[in-house]
């Protein structure tokens, strides 16, 4: 497969190169974080006491229910919200602390669960934006190596000049990876990212993914509450819970890779899965008995 | 390699992305099929009909054909009418054009500055329910000649539109959008310039499209209120001189002159957009 893409586009074998290794990038740490919520005094805990260890490159999945402060999280992360405790620590760095204002940057860009592509530029406008914005990349630069990763996604580099709402919202999806990969981040966000999609996309969607993340191993934060999807492409998941949202338990895959679609029927998968859910409904059960004494 | 050839392939045909193309184009509305043609004869021979039975109101309407040969007679070369068009047609123009170019930058201002939004939205919110044409007297009063007045009133009739459009529209800009300019490194003046301005040229599309209708309406009463010149004078010179077809020229004319100005504005909006070229 691999071969062919190349052969139709000369400039994909390049993408290796651009897309340069970052193997010592990309170390994640959550400490003790919280925020809560004060509109008007009602102070709502949707964060509380969160502590997740990210290695540099790793795979890590986020499961939890609606609600439980995934999204909160991965919002203090990007630099799009304030925490009110803690710390978060990108390499060393800090980047968000109750005393630091949020600040956004191109090491950490989300994908975001209905897309967020801008409607006005095509494909190749969308993916070359950061760069150039950055002042990074000139325009010829920005688009060979968007073409070389638009090439590596499925063939993308075929719909570089449509624009976006005339693409499936799988293409959309991939689209979107690439135009994060592109800043070279240490670090990808994803929140639910395929929540929207049917099973067969769904299985399309996690091979790309995998390709990608074969392709430039960054460190690779993944919400979700599908827990087949979570334990087939991580190396890691987390399970959060709500009432207030915290991580409490965290779960090895140890699936080696690269991951196949037929590892979806294999015994060890299944007993991960099984294993998984089991932790999750206890977890489930448990924050099930928090509220209820709250309310009482 | 056959799973992507598949994924390829589900790029949907351009123009059939979105239900928006159900919409019919406005060109396509006037290619009539045999039924519309069938429809457009009947209306005629129906309004002939009832004139020469001179059936109740229809004794003082003139029929199909006195407005064709008054038209081909008297009008049609002459200047005095193509100047009334010109006379409507400079307001409406002046009008619009001015409250888009007061108007866009106010939306924008008051959307994005709270402060500014605070201070002066609720002026707007409180004039905006007062129909154009209440400002005929107060316009004639304030302007010193009617020309300016009723360009005023025409400028109120679309300026409000577009003001509440823009407005309305930066402020339900995806907040993931500008989260993701920020991300990737976008100043202020960036994101203002390629996210702010782009996300709600649609809006600015909408609010022209009803503004221009409005435009017409506007200019069309005040003339027949406050001016000596234009189309809508044309018309009720008509009726005060009792020149039946003159009323019915007038009318066509206002109607041919309202759908040629939305041609414009919709070519205007189209080439704001490339990006829904498709569609």
């Amino acid at each position: 497969m691999n071969a062919g893409l190349a052969q139709r586009n000369p400039e994909a074998s390049s993408t290796r190169g651009v897309m340069a290794e970052r193997p010592d990038v990309g170390k994640l740490s959550v400490r003790n974080v919280g925020k809560i919520y004060d509109p008007e005094g009602a102070a709502v805990v949707a964060v509380e006491d969160c502590d997740v260890e990210v290695e540099a490159g790793d795979f890590v999945a986020i499961v939890g229910p609606s609600g439980c402060g995934k999204s909160t999280l991965m919002n203090a992360i990007a630099g799009f919200d304030t925490i009110t405790s803690g710390e978060i620590m990108l390499d060393g760095v800090p980047l968000a602390s109750p005393q630091l204002a949020p600040r956004p940057g191109p090491d950490r860009v989300v994908v975001f669960q209905h897309g967020a592509l801008f409607p006005w530029k095509t494909v190749l406008e969308n993916v070359t934006y950061g760069p150039m914005v950055q002042g990074k990349l000139s325009a010829d630069e920005a688009r060979i190596k968007a073409m070389g990763l638009l090439g590596e996604c499925g063939g993308l580099d075929r719909v570089a000049d449509t624009y976006p709402p005339q693409l499936s919202s799988g293409m959309q999806r991939r689209v979107e990876i690439v135009r994060a990969l592109m800043n070279d981040p240490s670090i990808l966000l994803l929140d639910e990212p395929f929540r929207a999609m049917d099973t067969v996309s769904k299985t399309t969607m996690h091979r790309h993914l995998l390709q990608m993340y074969r392709l430039c191993r960054r460190t690779i934060i993944f919400i979700t509450h599908d827990l087949e999807e979570a334990v087939f492409l991580a190396d890691k998941v987390m399970i959060m819970t709500s009432r207030p949202g915290t991580m409490k338990k965290s779960l090895d895959i140890t699936l080696p890779r690269p991951r196949a679609t037929d590892m979806l029927t294999s015994e060890e998968f299944r007993e991960l899965k099984l294993q998984l859910s089991a932790t999750v409904h206890e977890e489930a059960k448990k924050a099930f008995v928090r509220g209820e004494r709250e309310q009482a | 390699m056959s799973a992507v050839e598949q994924d390829v392939k589900t790029i949907p045909p351009a123009g059939r992305a979105t239900g928006r193309t159900l919409r019919p184009r406005r060109l396509a509305r006037f290619v009539p099929g045999w039924r519309g043609t069938l429809s457009v004869v009947a209306f005629f021979v129906l309004w002939d009909l009832l004139v020469r039975w001179e059936l109740g109101g229809f004794a003082h309407i003139s029929s199909p054909l006195a407005v064709a040969t008054a038209f081909v007679e008297g009008y049609l070369t002459s200047a005095d009418y193509w100047m009334s068009w010109w006379a409507s047609f400079q307001r409406v123009l002046y009008g619009f054009v001015a409250a888009q170019l007061l108007g866009i930058p106010l939306g924008l201002l008051l959307g994005t500055r709270p402060l500014l939004n605070g201070l002066f939205y609720p002026v707007i919110e409180l004039l905006r329910p007062i129909p154009p044409l209440a400002w005929v007297p107060l316009s004639i009063l304030f302007w010193p000649t009617t020309e300016l007045s009723i360009i005023f009133i025409t400028f109120i009739g679309a300026f409000f539109i577009i003001v509440i459009n823009v407005h309305d529209s930066v402020r339900s800009i995806k907040k993931e959008h500008l989260w993701l300019a920020q991300s990737m490194g976008a100043s202020p003046l960036l994101i203002f310039r390629r996210i702010i301005i782009p996300s709600v040229i649609p809006s600015i599309a909408v609010g022209m499209t009803l503004g221009i209708a409005v435009t017409w309406n506007v200019v069309i009463a005040a003339e027949m209120i406050a001016s000596d010149s234009g189309l809508g004078r044309l018309t009720w010179e008509g009726y005060v001189s009792s020149t039946g077809p003159v009323v019915i020229i007038g009318m066509i004319s206002i109607g041919l002159a309202g759908y040629l100005s939305t041609l414009v504005v919709d070519i205007v909006e189209k080439k704001m957009m490339p990006w829904r070229k498709g569609h």
